[in-house]
């Protein structure tokens, strides 16, 4: 593989068509050059003028001399995996170097449960012709045209229709380079017509020096009657930056959870998360917790399209900010024409624990439909004076007293997972972010 | 015990406390009545440390320190209680671990080591028994969607625990129905010795009935205006407070 590396004072987005004909030439799938196109014709890479990246400056993070080559994967031992400290019990497990999934480090589902299979070696399925690149927000993310121009490999996973799936699957993401590098993990998940199955992602550097962005996508697919659940633990992170799509269709009477929580040290994480309710009688749970710290840039844009009838989607956000650091939550709710009966519910509360941290929270809603129970609430603020005071006039001091507060802020979501060993891997980490942040 | 001088105290620069002298020793009972807005909680506040009242004028004594100079945390740590008029929800914290984080920094403060689980059940249940105080709300968070009463009943409850010097109990008796009152009664009645003292904010004599005060003071627009024992109590039942304030206008100077 040859090693293209951008000048360091030339943008991105000027050496883009180098790299890419250097990586992919001119052969290959089509759909690679129609998204570059599109990224190319969206503006490229967003500045802080596109609406959705406002607050959320990314260009500086394209400046530092980006190589889209992967190097060699290397072999990841089992104690390097170990040592991540993401390794959860009672779970299948799937390893990906750079996105490429490492059998040797995994421990697959049963086959007559799930398939499981390196995007790259996934084309011959009938899933991956029915859904791959069809999730119906792609066109309107700069990212996501760029990953799809780029995207090197991923997993795809088909739960079986009828398969209830009792361990979660455990996604592993490590990444490794030296240099700085920008990669693009590319997924698709389908949980087949009455299935039920439990996603869990987590992400490591091994070995790296420099820094990788990655910007992956995910395009999940819960069809009818099926139920899955999907915890993005964005933990650890030092010397990672990550800008996430993931695009959810829910087919009739499907249920999909989704539980986001940033807990890292990563200076950039957006998150882009988008539903859309294909079909009747449809739930979604969206819950999310960030803590932003230092000067992190923790950004959380969600969508959630209701197109039918009776469908119910309900999301809580809750972040800490701390430091310099800034916070982004952006939530959209779409109630098209066709969906009466729709309830959607949508909370977003931020603790700003430092006057030099900044959070900016906007609610979206916008209503097509007359017969419907909508509502959405924003709140910023400081922990209770009142609460603090209950608690002093009891002898706890005023350090452990805040630290008591705002984990019982947070806590309030992570009480929502569902995973004991999940639940209780976030609480720690959570833990022990926060009580730096309220004994300083 | 408990020496108030003097005690000015403002919030947001209006004058809420206007000179109060108090002296409580320790094995007293000392019941504080007063119409409503006459500063009853403004004094509990003070006492305890509320951030929002300024102390313009007077001192503090608690036993031989300057209260005034404490940190609210510091005044529970040397054993000040107050049982809030309005105990605070506190979703997310649970009542058990809040307990356990109190005694433990209490302890911690006079040096002893934190308890040990089993140590600190028996306390536990032991203090539920005399508070008769329902074992299910240990569980829950903080207050968090308590009955009136029940919020009284667990501030009670972590006084218990916590075995303070001295107690303020406001208005603990509203809000507490007939025979909940009798077993709080009955509670402190316990917990009364030479060594601690109470301070009971209240506005009605049935509850003195069961906590005999030795000492009953009236509360008027900021200053004690009248002190006795706990006929004046009865006194204020079947008079209310009409002649007080004639007899203070009489005695206060012409402007
Ligand atoms: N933050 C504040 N700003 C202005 N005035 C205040 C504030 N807090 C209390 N006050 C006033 O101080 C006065 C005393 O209030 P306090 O709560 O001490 O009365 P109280 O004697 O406990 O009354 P009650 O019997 O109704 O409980 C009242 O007039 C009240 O309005
Ligand atoms: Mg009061």
């Amino acid at each position: 593989m040859t090693t293209t590396t951008s000048n360091t004072n030339i943008s991105f987005a000027e050496t883009l068509p180098a790299l890419f004909t250097a990586q992919f030439g001119n052969s290959g799938w089509p759909g690679r050059k129609t998204a570059l196109e599109r990224f190319q014709a969206l503006g490229g890479i967003p500045t802080v003028k596109t609406e959705d990246w406002k607050y959320t400056n990314v260009v500086p993070f394209f400046k530092n001399g980006l190589s889209i080559a992967l190097p060699e994967t290397p072999a990841i031992t089992a104690q390097q995996l170990e040592a991540t400290g993401l390794l959860l019990p009672d779970t299948y497990r799937l390893v990906l170097v750079n996105g490429v999934l490492q059998s040797a480090l995994s421990i697959l589902p049963p086959a007559t449960q799930v398939t499981v299979a390196r995007l790259s070696e996934a084309a011959s399925q009938p899933a991956y012709a029915q859904y791959f690149n069809k999730s119906k927000k792609l066109e309107e993310h700069h990212f996501a045209q760029l990953n799809t121009a780029l995207f090197n490999d991923g997993l795809f996973i088909e739960v079986k229709a009828k398969a209830q799936v009792e361990q979660p699957i455990h996604i592993i993401h490590l990444y490794h380079n030296n240099g700085n590098l920008l990669v693009n993990p590319r997924h698709l998940w389908v949980a087949q017509e009455g299935s039920e199955a439990k996603l869990i992602e987590s992400a490591a550097a091994v070995g790296t020096t420099g820094t990788v962005l990655v910007n992956s996508v995910a395009e999940a697919v819960v069809t009818e009657r099926a139920q899955l659940s999907h915890y993005q633990l964005q933990t650890g992170g030092a010397g990672l930056r990550f800008i996430n799509q993931t695009l959810v269709e829910q087919m009739g009477k499907s249920l999909y959870n989704n539980y986001t929580f940033t807990l890292s040290e990563s200076d950039l994480v957006r998150n882009n998360l988008n539903i859309s309710l294909d079909a009747e009688r449809t739930e979604t749970h969206l819950y999310g917790f960030y803590i932003a710290a230092g000067s992190q840039l923790v950004d959380n844009h969600s969508s959630v399209d209701h197109r039918m009838p009776h469908c119910e989607s309900n999301e809580l956000y809750r972040g800490v900010m701390m430091d310099k650091a800034t916070g982004v939550f952006n939530g959209k709710i779409f109630v098209h024409e066709d969906a009466q009966k729709t309830n959607a519910f949508q909370q977003n509360n931020n603790l700003v624990i430092s006057p030099s941290a900044s959070i900016y929270t906007k609610p979206q809603l916008e209503i097509y439909a007359d017969d419907v129970k909508c509502s959405h609430g924003t709140t910023i603020g400081q922990v209770s004076e009142d609460a603090l005071f209950y608690l002093k006039a009891r002898g706890i001091g005023d350090a452990e007293a805040r630290n008591m507060l705002v984990k019982a802020f947070a806590f309030d979501v992570t009480a929502q997972v569902k995973i004991p060993a999940v639940r209780k891997q976030v609480e720690q980490i959570a833990s022990r972010y926060l009580s730096v942040a309220t004994n300083n | 015990m408990l020496n108030i001088k003097n005690l000015h105290a403002a919030v947001e620069g209006n004058a809420i406390l206007k000179g109060i002298n108090l002296n409580v020793k320790a094995g007293e009972v000392h019941a504080i009545m007063g119409p409503n807005g006459s500063g009853k909680s403004s004094l509990a506040s003070v006492l305890a440390g509320r951030e929002a009242y300024e102390v313009t004028e007077g001192s503090v004594d608690f036993d031989g320190k300057d209260l005034l100079d404490m940190s609210p945390e510091v005044r529970a740590r040397e054993g000040l209680f107050l049982a809030f008029q309005y105990p605070v929800e506190i979703p997310g914290v649970s009542n058990i671990n809040f307990l356990k984080t109190a005694v433990n920094e209490v302890r911690a403060y006079h040096g002893q080591p934190p308890m040990q689980a089993k140590a600190f059940l028996d306390m536990l249940k032991s203090k539920q028994k005399l508070m008769e105080f329902d074992a299910n709300l240990m569980n829950r968070s903080l207050n968090e969607g308590f009955s009136g009463g029940e919020k009284k009943r667990n501030d009670i409850f972590q006084m218990a625990m916590l075995e303070p010097k001295l107690a303020i109990m406001d208005e603990t008796d509203s809000g507490l129905d007939i025979d909940a009152l009798r077993i709080v009664s009955a509670g402190v009645n316990k917990l009364r010795g030479k060594d601690n003292a109470f301070i009971i904010i209240t506005h009605y004599q049935r509850l003195l009935e069961y906590i005999v005060p030795d000492f009953v003071h009236v509360l008027y627009n900021g200053r004690i205006v009248k002190s006795g024992t706990k006929e004046l109590a009865l006194e204020l039942e079947e008079k209310g407070y009409d002649w007080l304030k004639e007899d203070i206008r009489l005695e206060e100077p012409v402007q």
